[in-house]
């Protein structure tokens, strides 16, 4: 690993795995809570029409990993890219699309960002700069490359933040994109969301090598691991590698330790964890709890927070409503947006 | 008003459940994430939470109660400050009531036609089964691990991997018991890497073992291709002979339920071009089971499409010692001689259903299931139209250069002169897959297209 990078790469880790990161400014820590409360509760309302057959298909819910898409968001600037693959809702109300129109894309009605044609795992919006939604393990990663690409070709400062998984890591696409970002100096910020299984695959059992911060060593990629389930130490960490892409030097890879409290899908049955872990992180880490306690201590009233989690409630609530109602896509859109 | 629990679905294709345990008791605290129940459908146990809090109310659906419908109200929570005499307000525990709460229910249910039994509309006598054979009811699901588990027995060669196979028992629960038998050397869960694993077989398979990789859906094959094609389909031929590859590929194929674009495409028409392939594609879990065997001791490369709209259909398989169908030929599942309906895999369903209809109106259908794509069992194809003068084919894949296409190519050379009619072919839509319950019905095939299309060819 050439020098320079090596110490950017460890100036960062000094900063998020010794001690405490930064501390949050009260109107931070205010708008991290509401940003990951909405994803909250909107993926708990996700779940409860699925099981009332109001969603159909694959629906992979977020819980428990807010923190990883709130605190990148925060790093980010308008015009910076985000795509990911399946576990998708979270990544779109961070990025500032509506509620309205992801939770109508969930129940197929026409109202959705996809007019109902993608469904929980493909939705998009140009205006939020958010390119997917992918359903192929791993593949976004070489579009998120691409995307960089584009920046680079262009010339602009954008950025593009590439989600995936601790599974998807171990796909042959992700290193074939890894060499080209380093190699073109593409400005991409790998984000690995370890969750610490691939459906019912621990990390453990599908990875030789578990750091994934690693993962770009041998094609000489900085890379940190991060408490991804402290709203704060994912923001820091996002601006270091941000600056980093901006600054010309190349791709950056951040492994976000998180968890999903939810199975995989919800057709898994969740057999290969106790459910003491899940209680247990839920209990010691929950990102949401995390920032509720510092603004409970900083003398934040339990009044102001319950008015924070009623507005998420109503926002959420009239999107159940609004998805529940909006009509099924016209018949004649089967044969629309196959060609331009 | 107390908040009723209903029987949730759990899957893209559960409609029903076993309620097997109540884990919580009348008049307890139930904070939301609580495990309450579980249930049980034909996959796994699973745990149901409560996602409101309060006190369990009233339990309506007691356990070991088993097919319980889902949206059927199991329980009712009652908020703070309520108590039991406000369940009185509860709406009745009706199915109507739970149908009504939630309007899109019946829409999200998968399209395809899924009546447990298979079609069982079976007039030809299976000529592999001898007569007087003892027959066993197994879902497809056991079929296909039972073939799996034999020829493990048989072979110390053969081994399962892919990605969930093992300590999962399988995303479909296809290889359930088969890492307790068999052990972690031979059924391995690998990480999420087809394009490495598929190559790590076809190479194993180069030196003579005979491994039966998994896809978890042939979606993710794609990822695979290449070794399937440039490796495994074609090394015989460029080694002189010198080595080929003894290699199934099997795994869901086709579309399932509501699972949108990238995760409901069928591949039928892709292996089925390619030399050095054969491909199987069955709908019968008889002929699931007697295939895969056939598959595994086959020499060259299988690639064997599953349904997994199928698999939990159960069908009659005949209890014999090592019951092996000869990869390559078709079947004729229903006689008649007005029209001849070519199909496959879940295809079947909307051929035998349409069949039926067509019956009713005096059309007597001859319906034959292919269940081998390639070699393709032209012969009984041919011997057919010859007799019925008309056909039309049934399949859930595109129409450009698809099955059907093939198939009608081949009655043109073989039979033209005995065609009444063109050949008339049924399809998916020429579109990806959408997501919406309404324009999903519409971009598969149906029985009603195949009546249509059969009466067209009769003229009728
Ligand atoms: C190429 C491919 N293979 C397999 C699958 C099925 N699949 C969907 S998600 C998943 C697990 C992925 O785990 P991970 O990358 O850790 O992400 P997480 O679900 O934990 O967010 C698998 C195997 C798929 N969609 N695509
Ligand atoms: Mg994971």
């Amino acid at each position: 690993m050439a020098a320079p990078k090596k110490a950017a790469a460890s100036t960062a880790q000094d900063k998020t795995d010794g001690g405490s990161p930064p501390e949050f400014t009260r109107e931070q820590e205010l708008k991290a809570l509401r940003d990951m409360l909405l994803i909250r509760r909107f993926e708990e309302k996700a779940g409860q029409l699925y099981g009332m057959g109001a969603i159909g298909g694959f629906c992979h819910l977020y819980i428990g990993q807010e923190a990883v898409v709130v605190g990148m968001q925060m790093a980010l600037k308008p015009g910076d890219q985000v795509i990911t693959g399946y576990r998708d809702h979270g990544h779109m109300l961070a990025t500032g699309m509506e509620a309205n129109g992801v939770m109508a894309e969930l129940t197929g009605r026409r109202g959705g960002y996809s007019k109902g044609k993608g469904g929980s795992m493909h939705m998009f919006s140009k205006e939020k700069h958010f390119y997917g939604g992918h359903g192929i393990v791993g593949a976004q990663v070489s579009l998120g490359t691409g995307l960089a690409f584009a920046n680079h070709y262009r010339d602009n400062d954008n950025v593009s933040v590439t989600y995936f998984g601790d599974g998807a890591a171990n796909q042959g696409q992700v290193y074939e994109s890894f060499n080209m970002a380093e190699l073109w100096k593409l400005p991409v910020i790998y984000v690995i969301e370890n969750n610490r299984y691939a459906m019912g695959t621990s990390v453990s059992r599908a990875s030789a090598q578990q750091d994934f911060s690693k993962r770009g060593a041998s094609f000489n990629i900085p890379g940190q691991q991060v408490d991804g389930m402290d709203v704060r130490a994912v923001k820091a960490a996002g601006d270091e590698a941000a600056a980093w892409c901006r600054a010309g030097k190349g791709p950056f890879i951040l492994e976000m330790q998180t968890y999903r409290y939810r199975g995989h899908s919800m057709s898994d049955p969740a057999k290969y964890r106790t459910r003491e872990e899940v209680e247990k992180v839920r209990h010691d880490q929950d990102p949401i709890e995390q920032v509720r306690n510092r603004l409970l201590a900083a003398k934040v009233s339990e009044q102001d927070l319950k008015a924070i989690d009623a507005e998420v409630r109503e926002i959420v609530n009239a999107s159940a409503d609004f998805a529940q109602h909006d009509p099924e896509p016209d018949a004649a859109e089967l044969w629309t947006d196959i060609y331009r | 008003m107390p908040i009723q629990v209903l029987m949730p679905a759990l899957s893209p294709t559960m409609e029903k459940g076993n309620l097997s345990k109540w884990l919580k008791k009348e008049g307890e605290t139930i904070k939301s994430g609580d495990v309450i129940a579980e249930i049980e459908t034909d996959k796994a146990t699973m745990e149901v939470e409560a996602t409101d809090e309060g006190t369990l109310g009233k339990i309506l659906i007691p356990e070991g109660t088993a097919d319980v419908a889902v949206n059927t109200p199991i329980a009712t929570i009652l908020a703070d400050g309520e108590s039991a005499a406000d369940l009185a307000k509860a709406p009745a525990p009706q199915q109507k009531a739970a149908e009504s709460a939630a309007p899109a229910a019946a829409k999200a249910e998968a399209p395809a036609p899924k009546a447990a039994p298979a079609p069982q509309a079976v007039a030809e006598p299976d000529p592999e089964v001898p007569a007087g054979t003892e027959m066993v009811t197994q879902t497809i699901r056991e079929a296909l691990r039972d073939a799996m588990a034999e020829e493990m027995r048989r072979d110390a060669d053969v081994f399962v991997m892919g990605e969930e196979v093992a300590e999962y028992q399988g995303a479909y629960k296809v290889t359930q018991g088969l890492l307790q038998e068999f052990g972690a050397k031979r059924v391995i869960d690998t990480p999420i890497t087809e394009h490495g694993f598929a190559g790590i077989g076809v190479g194993a398979a180069m030196t003579g073992l005979k491994p039966i990789v998994e896809f978890m859906t042939f979606n993710f094959a794609m990822q695979a291709i290449d070794q399937i094609i440039n490796s495994a389909a074609k090394t015989l031929y460029m080694s002189g002979g010198q080595m080929g590859c003894s290699i199934v590929f099997r795994g869901p194929n086709g579309a399932a339920a509501r699972v949108a674009a990238q995760h409901s495409q069928d591949y039928s028409s892709w292996y089925s071009n390619v030399p050095g392939l054969k491909v199987v594609a069955p709908f019968s879990a008889a002929d699931y089971k007697g295939l895969l065997k056939a598959a595994i001791r086959d020499p060259n490369p299988v690639i064997f499409l599953e349904n997994e709209m199928l698999y939990g259909h159960t069908g009659e398989v005949p209890k014999l010692d090592d019951f092996v169908i000869p990869i390559g030929k078709a079947r004729i599942v229903r006689s008649g001689s007005h029209v001849t309906i070519i199909s496959w895999s879940n295809g079947m369903s909307y051929a035998l259903k349409a069949a039926d209809e067509l019956a009713k109106d005096g059309i007597e259908a001859e319906v034959i299931d292919l269940r081998t794509l390639r070699p393709m069992d032209t012969e009984t194809i041919v011997n057919s139209v010859k007799k019925t003068g008309r056909a039309v084919t049934v399949e859930e894949g595109w129409a450009q250069s698809g099955v059907g296409a093939e198939i009608a190519a081949r009655i043109m050379e073989h039979a033209f002169d005995y065609l009444d009619a063109p050949v008339a072919r049924v399809s998916g839509k020429d579109v990806p897959m959408p997501y919406a319950a309404n324009l999903e019905k519409l971009a598969l095939p149906s029985a009603a297209e195949v009546v249509e299309a059969a009466k067209a060819v009769c003229y009728r």
